[in-house]
């Protein structure tokens, strides 16, 4: 399967995407701006907490194709961060720690980070910085190429939380999502981290799984899916991890293609919308992250920069990263947002209310 | 009336019924909220048992509704058709077993 970007497709334009989330209802009407709903409940402008997390975005390549990436990454894509824009990172992070606002947490997502060349580079400097690193790992890069092969004792040996997608115990409904083959391969990486230390008690290192649904619905309940996955992958494959993070598929790039192509889209948004939670609007994960795209660029969030919404009322560009700045300015929103805030809400780090 | 008996929009309002008796409908609606509570079984289980008995009962607004709930409640699509089949062997089973008291029946009235 080719990227979004690859196949010249019209939603490769971010552009495109916000007017298809901002279009008329086909039977007239809009669905309430997303502002608006933020509004009724005092939350507008929506302001940051305080900057917790970094989430650096280190490139778009990956050795898959998931049909829901909102990325849009795979493996035709060549976008991937210089050594030196990682360096600016690191002298970001320098800078907020001097300024008496650390960042305790760096995220690194992708595409597949370890296909960014300066990946364990980047790694080692963090941690020389003694600061906590999560990897997005989609697992079946651990066996793509012997030379990463050893990325569970390379994450072991520096403390890495290692956070990685499984939309599902039964083969079937993986593969859908991510490409045919990937479960199994999913199941091996897992048991190499398993056997690395990863997700066994006492060990201290970090193993969590990331579900999101395989198409047009939203995820149950966390407590519940989490105790699912545990005694199935632990009954058929002698699996353990942590933590399980439900995470819902916001209305973006090849996801918003699958629910446009399937005519899904108007049903999805509509769940989204009434499915709105106040309490977990109050914990958006853009109010204690910063993402920083592949070139460098600032955003509120992962899904803020794959639609070039950058950051609004603050320096752009992480060479000139002012943490005072970020914590005063507002945060740029969309009607993609109400995809953060239905149910018991979505970020990274799974439900927020 | 319209001109067919189901309509997927109908599914939605529900929760309408409380129009014409509004205690009754209050009650019910506490009642079934509470049976779908996480108990001593799962809500994915509860979700399976309500989708085979809406194929028992062949309710179209259950199957729609309970289709949905699984997957959301993270049930395989393996798991949903075999609860399907529980209530397809439960429904023969329960047609051929009778097949007893007809063969008492025809014991009884031949020679
Ligand atoms: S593994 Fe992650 S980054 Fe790669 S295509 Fe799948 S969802 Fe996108
Ligand atoms: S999509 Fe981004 S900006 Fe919008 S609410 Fe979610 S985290 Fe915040």
């Amino acid at each position: 399967m080719k990227s979004l970007k690859r196949q010249e497709h019209k939603f490769s334009d971010s552009f495109i995407q916000l007017e298809v989330l901002q279009a008329a209802r086909p039977g007239g009407g809009k669905f309430e701006r997303f502002e608006d709903k933020l509004d009724t409940i005092g939350l507008f402008p929506l302001r940051p907490t305080q900057l917790e997390i970094f989430q650096v975005n280190v490139g778009k390549m990956c050795n898959q194709t998931c049909k829901h990436c909102h990325v849009d990454a795979g493996p035709d894509r060549k976008e991937i961060m210089t050594r030196e824009t990682m360096q600016q990172c690191l002298e970001a992070l320098d800078k907020a720690d001097v300024a008496g606002f650390p960042v305790k947490t760096i995220d690194l997502t992708g595409g597949a980070p370890e296909m960014n060349p300066h990946f364990r580079w980047f790694v080692q400097e963090l941690h020389k910085r003694g600061k906590h690193v999560i990897v997005r790992c989609n697992l079946t890069i651990i066996l793509a190429n012997p030379k990463y092969h050893d990325l569970p004792q390379f994450f072991k040996a520096h403390g890495v939380e290692v956070v990685s997608s499984l939309p599902h115990f039964s083969a079937r409904r993986t593969d859908a999502q991510r490409g045919d083959g990937v479960f199994e391969k999913s199941i091996k990486a897992l048991q190499m981290l398993n056997a690395a230390g990863y997700g066994q008690e006492g060990s201290g290192l970090q193993l969590h799984l990331v579900y999101n649904p395989a198409g047009a619905f939203l995820p149950g309940a966390q407590v519940s899916l989490e105790k699912e996955f545990k005694q199935q992958l632990k009954r058929q494959f002698n699996i353990d991890f942590n933590s399980l993070f439900v995470i819902t598929n916001l209305p973006i790039s090849r996801f918003l293609d699958y629910l446009v192509q399937s005519g899904n889209y108007e049903g999805y948004m509509e769940k989204l919308v009434n499915s709105f939670n106040p309490a977990a609007a109050a914990n958006v994960m853009c109010r204690n992250t910063i993402s920083v795209g592949w070139d460098g660029q600032l955003y509120d969030c992962d899904f803020n920069q794959m639609l070039d919404l950058t950051v609004v009322g603050a320096p752009r560009h992480i060479k000139d990263f002012d943490v005072a700045q970020l914590n005063q300015r507002d945060i740029v929103l969309n009607q993609h947002c109400y995809g953060c805030t239905a149910g018991a809400g979505s970020s990274c780090g799974g439900q927020t209310a | 009336m319209e001109n067919t008996y189901y309509n997927p929009a109908d599914l939605a309002k529900f929760g309408n019924i409380a129009e014409f008796s509004p205690d009754l409908a209050k009650k019910f609606f506490d009642y079934y909220g509470d049976v779908f509570k996480e108990g001593e079984l799962s809500v994915r289980e509860k979700s399976l048992i309500a989708l085979a008995v809406a194929h028992a009962i062949q309710c179209p607004y259950c199957i729609d509704a309970y289709t949905t709930d699984g997957l959301e409640k993270g049930a395989s699509e393996g798991q949903m058709m075999e609860a399907i089949h529980v209530a397809a062997a439960i429904r023969g089973g329960a047609s051929l077993v009778h097949g007893v008291q007809m063969m008492n029946k025809v014991k009884e009235i031949t020679m």
